[in-house]
């Protein structure tokens, strides 16, 4: 099996237990008519997975910068379609996991929907506002399918809710390291490495720390206690600033570095 | 209590309906919140100042008031229940001093709120200075501007505005962007939603702090109609709180209950099943499930969603659900002012709107119509004052 068709969690899984450390970046789905560029630019700068953004018109985990690649994305007439067909066209070495909002997975219908996922080669879901109480229907649709649903961990969970979110989350388990929306900030919160020392208790599924990791320094230090980060909208910005696939990538390899230095 | 307009299920169910489709970030928050609550509307000591509270500060009971012209002009007995004589001049307030005597139990001193007409935001800003709380309000920017008397009103009651420009800069846009508050600040941030919608607890939690207004009015109706309930019972829906308030008290009657969208809002008449803003309800929605934006001159029924509970009500055919348009709400407007000397908000007047057409049709001439007033006109005077030009 290539990496790009492989089991999320158990591609992960090997990189992790080979010693290194776990990059996922993030770009919005048709938000510029360069973006399936920008994903093969990330997914070569060093990624270990990349997550493709699906957008959706009320994106409320989302701070400003994806919020504005969203509506970007809508404007072109970006549709679940029309990102999940340049997917399949596309040829990434790595295994690709979108991230949207429910109410397009609902729309399309649940197995519709996860058999569009697998059609595409696409890997994994993460669907930020179906918790733990409401995803049984889709995990059973996503399981059939060969989908891994990736659960949320947040700083606001008690212990034992989240040892029933890790049991039940597949690929990796996503650890929110901030208690707010996406967007970059200015220094890693003190609960980005609480969230994975929680994690780790509970599971030894991969953690990856994502919202508010922003810069190499932020996302090495993330690491020390994390299997990986998820890198969103420091590279989203760079995309809608017109640094375009090639500074999206350098950036990314700038993480990449800053990743590896700090564990080498 | 009937079944019916009982609680939800464990997760927060209406039949198919309702749930809690939030980040992990929020669901402690929502679990916390519902215990809260059960543990409050339990307690005989909350009642006691939840309804001191709103008969000492907020006016109630609010009359129903017999509509002797109005009824002479439409052919049915029209009689209105007074939510606009409540203080800031709507059903909302009950709804913020519940919830403010929540977060003030569950030791939350800041409060946010969405606002689309603004009358929710003037009332949550209300009860933030009543009781000494920090209170911001987001509003979309086009409400803002068509509202901007409710937003110098929560300015002067201490609470910031805060203007959304995201999205359709409305009513659902304000939403969002509570919500992402919320995520930022649940610790000590209590969100004062606005309707009966969002996650569990808040539409059941919103309708039993709103029941007043039903349970008042089949009271009043009563001594009235001679011990007899009214035909039908109708209130203007935007998210559904002043309706499911109103619904509540007359559920387990022999009542018609209908309950009136704005046209270009209409969730349950033109909306299919989707989940936005926490919620699994009917959504105005394309074909890929991008949410629709709402039309209407009504900064409040601006909405492109339901609250669940009235999802399922209307998906067991319990109540109705119509709808009218922005003219006939303009004549309706009119009509209240001119017949009965009450300048109703714009809100309310979808539900004269659709009774004005309907009288003597539909409803038979003749029937008894009880419909909920739930706010005055004062805030709509000036854009109205346009429209009409
Ligand atoms: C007077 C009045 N009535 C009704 C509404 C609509 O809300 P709901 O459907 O929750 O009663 C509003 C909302 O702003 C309002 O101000």
């Amino acid at each position: 099996m290539t990496p790009r068709t492989a089991p999320l969690e158990s591609h992960l899984r090997d990189r992790r237990d080979a010693g290194r450390k776990l990059l996922v970046p993030y770009v919005t789905g048709g938000m510029g008519p360069d973006w399936i560029e920008a994903v093969h630019a990330v997914a070569d700068a060093g990624a270990d997975a990349v997550e493709i953004g699906i957008p959706f018109s009320d994106p409320m985990i989302d701070g400003p910068t994806i919020q504005e690649a969203s509506l970007r994305a809508l404007q072109r007439g970006t549709t679940p379609t029309s990102v999940l067909d340049a997917l399949a066209r596309s040829d990434l070495a790595v295994p690709l996991c979108v991230m949207t909002y429910y109410n397009i997975v609902f729309r399309a219908g649940l197995r519709r929907f996860a058999r569009s996922l697998a059609d595409a080669g696409v890997a994994g879901a993460i669907i930020p506002d179906l918790p733990l109480e409401e995803c049984g229907e889709w995990c059973v649709e996503a399981d059939a399918a060969g989908i891994a649903t990736v659960l949320l961990v947040a700083p606001s969970t008690p212990p034992a809710r989240a040892g029933a979110i890790c049991e039940r989350s597949r690929g990796f388990v996503y650890g929110v390291g901030v208690m707010g929306v996406t967007g970059e900030r200015a220094a890693l919160a003190a609960t980005a490495s609480d969230v994975a020392k929680m994690v780790r208790t509970v599971t030894d599924r991969p953690v990856c720390i994502g919202i508010g990791v922003s810069t190499p320094d932020q996302a090495a230090q993330a690491c020390v206690e994390a299997d990986g980060v998820v890198v969103g909208s420091a590279i989203v910005r760079r995309l809608l600033d017109g640094h375009g696939p090639e500074g999206a990538g350098e950036f990314v390899a700038s993480l990449r570095a800053g990743i590896d230095d700090a564990t080498a | 209590m009937s079944s019916l307009m009982g609680e939800p299920s464990a997760t927060g169910r209406f039949g198919e309906f309702g749930g809690r489709f939030v980040p992990e970030s929020l669901m402690p928050a929502c679990l916390e919140l519902e215990v809260a609550f059960r543990a409050a509307w339990a307690d005989p000591a909350f009642h006691a100042e939840f309804t001191a509270i709103l008969r000492d500060y907020g006016g109630r009971p609010t009359p129903v008031t017999e509509c002797r012209r109005l009824s002479e002009r439409l052919g049915v007995r029209v009689l209105l229940k007074r939510e606009d004589l409540a203080h800031t001049g709507s059903h909302k307030l009950n709804n913020v001093i519940g919830q403010t005597l929540l977060a003030r139990r569950m030791g939350k001193g800041r409060l946010i709120a969405e606002t689309g007409a603004g009358q929710h935001g003037v009332a949550a800003a209300t009860a933030a200075a009543l009781f000494g709380m920090n209170c911001v309000v987001y509003m979309g920017e086009v409400d803002t501007e068509r509202q901007e008397l409710n937003v110098f009103r929560m300015e002067l009651l201490g609470a910031e505005v805060r203007p959304v420009r995201g999205g359709s800069r409305t009513l659902k846009d304000a939403v969002n962007e509570a919500l992402r508050d919320w995520v930022a600040n649940v610790a000590d941030t209590h969100y004062c939603l606005g309707s009966v919608m969002g996650p569990h607890p808040y539409p059941w939690m919103v309708r039993e702090l709103q029941r007043v207004v039903g349970d008042e009015a089949r009271q009043q109706c009563r001594a009235l109609l001679d011990g007899q309930d009214p035909d039908w019972v109708v209130a203007c829906i935007g998210g559904g709180s002043n309706a499911a308030g109103t619904f509540a008290g007359f559920v387990d009657t022999g009542a018609v209950l209908v309950g009136v969208e704005a046209a270009g809002g209409a969730a349950v008449g033109r909306g299919v099943p989707g989940v936005v803003h926490g919620m699994m309800s009917y959504v105005l929605q394309d074909e890929v499930g991008q949410i629709a934006e709402a039309h209407s001159i009504s900064a409040g029924l601006d909405y492109p969603g339901i609250g669940p509970e009235h999802a399922h009500l209307s998906s067991i055919g319990r109540t109705r659900y119509e709808q009218a348009g922005d003219d006939e709400v303009l004549a309706a407007f009119r009509l209240l002012s001119e017949t009965e000397g009450i300048i109703p908000a714009l809100e309310p007047a979808h539900a004269l709107a659709w009774l004005a057409r309907e009288a003597g049709r539909s409803v038979p001439a003749g029937a008894t119509v009880l419909v909920t007033l739930s706010g005055r006109g004062d805030k709509d005077v000036a854009q109205v004052r346009e429209l009409l030009r």
